[in-house]
């Protein structure tokens, strides 16, 4: 930590801490901040607390919580009691987007009254989670394409599949626990198709053994696709999407070069997760390029501080450490801002949590090495795929832009030609883009840089209501 | 408007689950269309069309893709002019959703 370099915020003392995020990492921050007398200000962009992983479906429906989360029921449940067990003793705040943040002030926009609002702020938790990480193929804006996250929080919260006949393609765990939930709730899923060898697996058994339970649950979803007689192949190159109004079939190739066509009508597809690291960067974190994630992400310490005083990172938001990590690290993180408000912690509990996360750190190499991303993918993309769904941007464009300017870092390239500069803030395409980057100027990705964070982090209504701020620290 | 309609009939989203949740009546493209409660809008237009807009550049048809308010894909105008993001909005009686872009001349039915 190196606070002292650090420029002076205003502080008020009295302020509560902040929480960005009610996911796991969010709700275990709360719950431990609340454990040691402090009041928690909660925010939060869903209606419910659960985040995307264990997410609830609106009120009103009644699946069980094993129909739900299947093998992780009893987590998702532990997390949600908790969080309903301390709700009306936090400051919870639902639907509530956090779309600025200034050195002492979080800019504020409740979604369904369309208000704006600024909170004083003078130490924060910031547990923004992931999204899902994408590889255009041609063809991926086509009605019908969604991701593979997208395509479980269909399912999950809304008891709806994609499409009739569904293809889940690209690679990661979640490949298989998305394609086996389908498979029970009854979708028809046409094929699982996982870029990764499967030779990979064998190479990843050693360090998966290290959590032999995951390992296990992992093992027990591909036997259960298999026994329901999906169609499951290793090693497979995604060509295009094709259709007209929608989605009607998927090209690929096999792991032994031959091409292959499925009929579908929906494909959810995703390369593992992205951290939603957006805040963070807001916040004026420093950033580090992190070879395991392929992109840059917030700095954090072993009890997840960040570079910026009084900003501590939890969850898959600072690096994709999966949900069981998000409640350690949301744990850790409300410790140390506990410590650093001198309130005596658990210093055992916090040793605990820490062992706990460096052997996740281990496990997750391991899963790279089984789920690898395709590093070909760059070079195989054709000029005309569209990288920026936004802006409508190909290949082909990031290539000519980059070698006319002779442009080798993100945000020169953004400036250009306008990749990632749309609604989403490069969230979709923003990985792709570094990935074309990188092989056209053959450079290292890591040198690439990165896409910066710009207020508003969402589009913003325009006929909003200014709610006067109450909340100004007396610096 | 007609060739459109054609081509964009069908749904796209499948509902498995929680289907005997009570009836919201809305307006689709301007005709009377019906949801469940606890739809979000997405939903709620996706299971009986297959596109939530047209993309201002492209022109060609969107449906969303994160599902989780990241992507920004399926913002849908409302018939008041309002737009909003239809994963995360829930759909509301009476709400009037336009998926049609009538911006090039089309005009509403």
């Amino acid at each position: 930590m190196t606070q002292g370099s650090l420029p002076q915020r205003a502080v008020c003392q009295d302020l509560p801490p902040v929480i960005v995020g009610a996911g796991p990492a969010g709700v275990r921050a709360a719950q431990t901040v609340l454990a040691h007398g402090l009041r928690p200000v909660v925010l939060d962009e869903s209606p419910r607390a659960g985040g995307q992983i264990y997410r609830r479906p609106p009120e009103g429906f009644r699946r069980s919580g094993a129909e739900l989360y299947g093998t992780e029921a009893g987590r998702a449940q532990d997390v949600h009691d908790s969080f309903d067990a301390i709700r009306d003793r936090v400051d919870y705040r639902p639907q509530t987007l956090v779309w600025n943040a200034q050195p002492d002030l979080l800019d504020l926009l409740h979604a369904p009254t369309r208000t704006l609002s600024s909170l004083a702020w003078r130490d924060v938790i910031v547990a923004t989670g992931a999204t899902d990480r994408v590889l255009p193929i041609p063809g991926w804006t086509l009605p019908g394409v969604y991701s593979l996250g997208g395509s479980q929080v269909a399912l999950k919260y809304q008891g709806c599949a994609i499409g009739d006949a569904v293809v889940f393609a690209g690679t990661g765990p979640l490949l298989y626990l998305v394609a086996s939930q389908y498979v029970r709730a009854g979708a028809h899923v046409a094929a699982v198709l996982d870029t990764a060898p499967a030779i990979q697996r064998y190479k990843a058994a050693p360090g998966m053994l290290r959590q032999p339970a995951v390992m296990a649950k992992g093992l027990a979803l591909v036997a259960r696709l298999r026994l329901h007689g999906t169609p499951v192949h290793h090693g497979v190159r995604l060509l295009r999407a094709e259709g007209i109004a929608g989605l009607e079939r998927l090209v690929w190739e096999d792991s032994a070069g031959r091409v292959q066509h499925t009929t579908c009508s929906a494909l959810g597809l995703g390369h593992a997760l992205r951290p939603e690291s957006q805040l963070a960067d807001l916040l004026d974190c420093a950033f580090e390029f992190s070879a395991l994630h392929r992109c840059h992400v917030p700095r954090t310490d072993a009890m997840r501080r960040s570079s910026v005083a009084g900003v501590y990172l939890a969850g898959d938001g600072a690096g994709i450490m999966g949900a069981d990590a998000a409640e350690s690290s949301g744990e850790l993180a409300a410790l140390a801002l506990l410590q650093d408000r001198r309130i005596p912690v658990d210093a055992a509990r916090i040793a605990l949590l820490q062992r706990r996360l460096a052997k996740t750190e281990r496990f997750r190499q391991a899963l790279e090495i089984a789920f690898p991303f395709p590093r070909e993918w760059a070079a195989q993309a054709e000029d005309d795929l569209v990288v920026c769904r936004c802006e409508n941007i190909s290949a082909g464009t990031l290539r000519k832009t980059a070698l006319e300017t002779g442009a080798r870092d993100m945000s020169r390239l953004k400036a250009l030609c306008r990749v990632g500069m749309g609604r989403c803030q490069g969230r979709m395409c923003g990985t792709a883009a570094a990935e074309i980057l990188a092989q056209v100027q053959s450079i290292p990705l890591a040198d690439v840089g990165r896409l910066r964070a710009q207020a508003p982090l969402k589009p913003l209504p325009v006929d909003v209501t200014v709610q006067p701020t109450h909340e100004v620290p007396h610096g | 408007m007609n060739n459109l309609s054609a081509q964009v009939s069908g749904a796209q989203l499948r509902r498995l689950k929680e289907r005997d949740r009570p009836v919201v009546a809305f307006v689709l493209d301007g005709r009377p269309a019906q949801a469940l409660a606890g739809d979000t809008v997405l939903t709620a237009v996706l299971t009986q069309a297959r596109q939530l807009r047209t993309h201002e550049f492209s022109r060609q048809p969107r449906a969303g893709f994160c599902m989780m308010g990241a992507c920004q894909d399926c913002w849908v105008r409302l018939e008041d002019g309002h737009s909003l993001r239809a994963c995360q909005a829930l759909i509301e009686p009476g709400m009037h959703v336009c998926t049609q872009d009538f911006a090039l001349g089309d005009a509403p039915p």
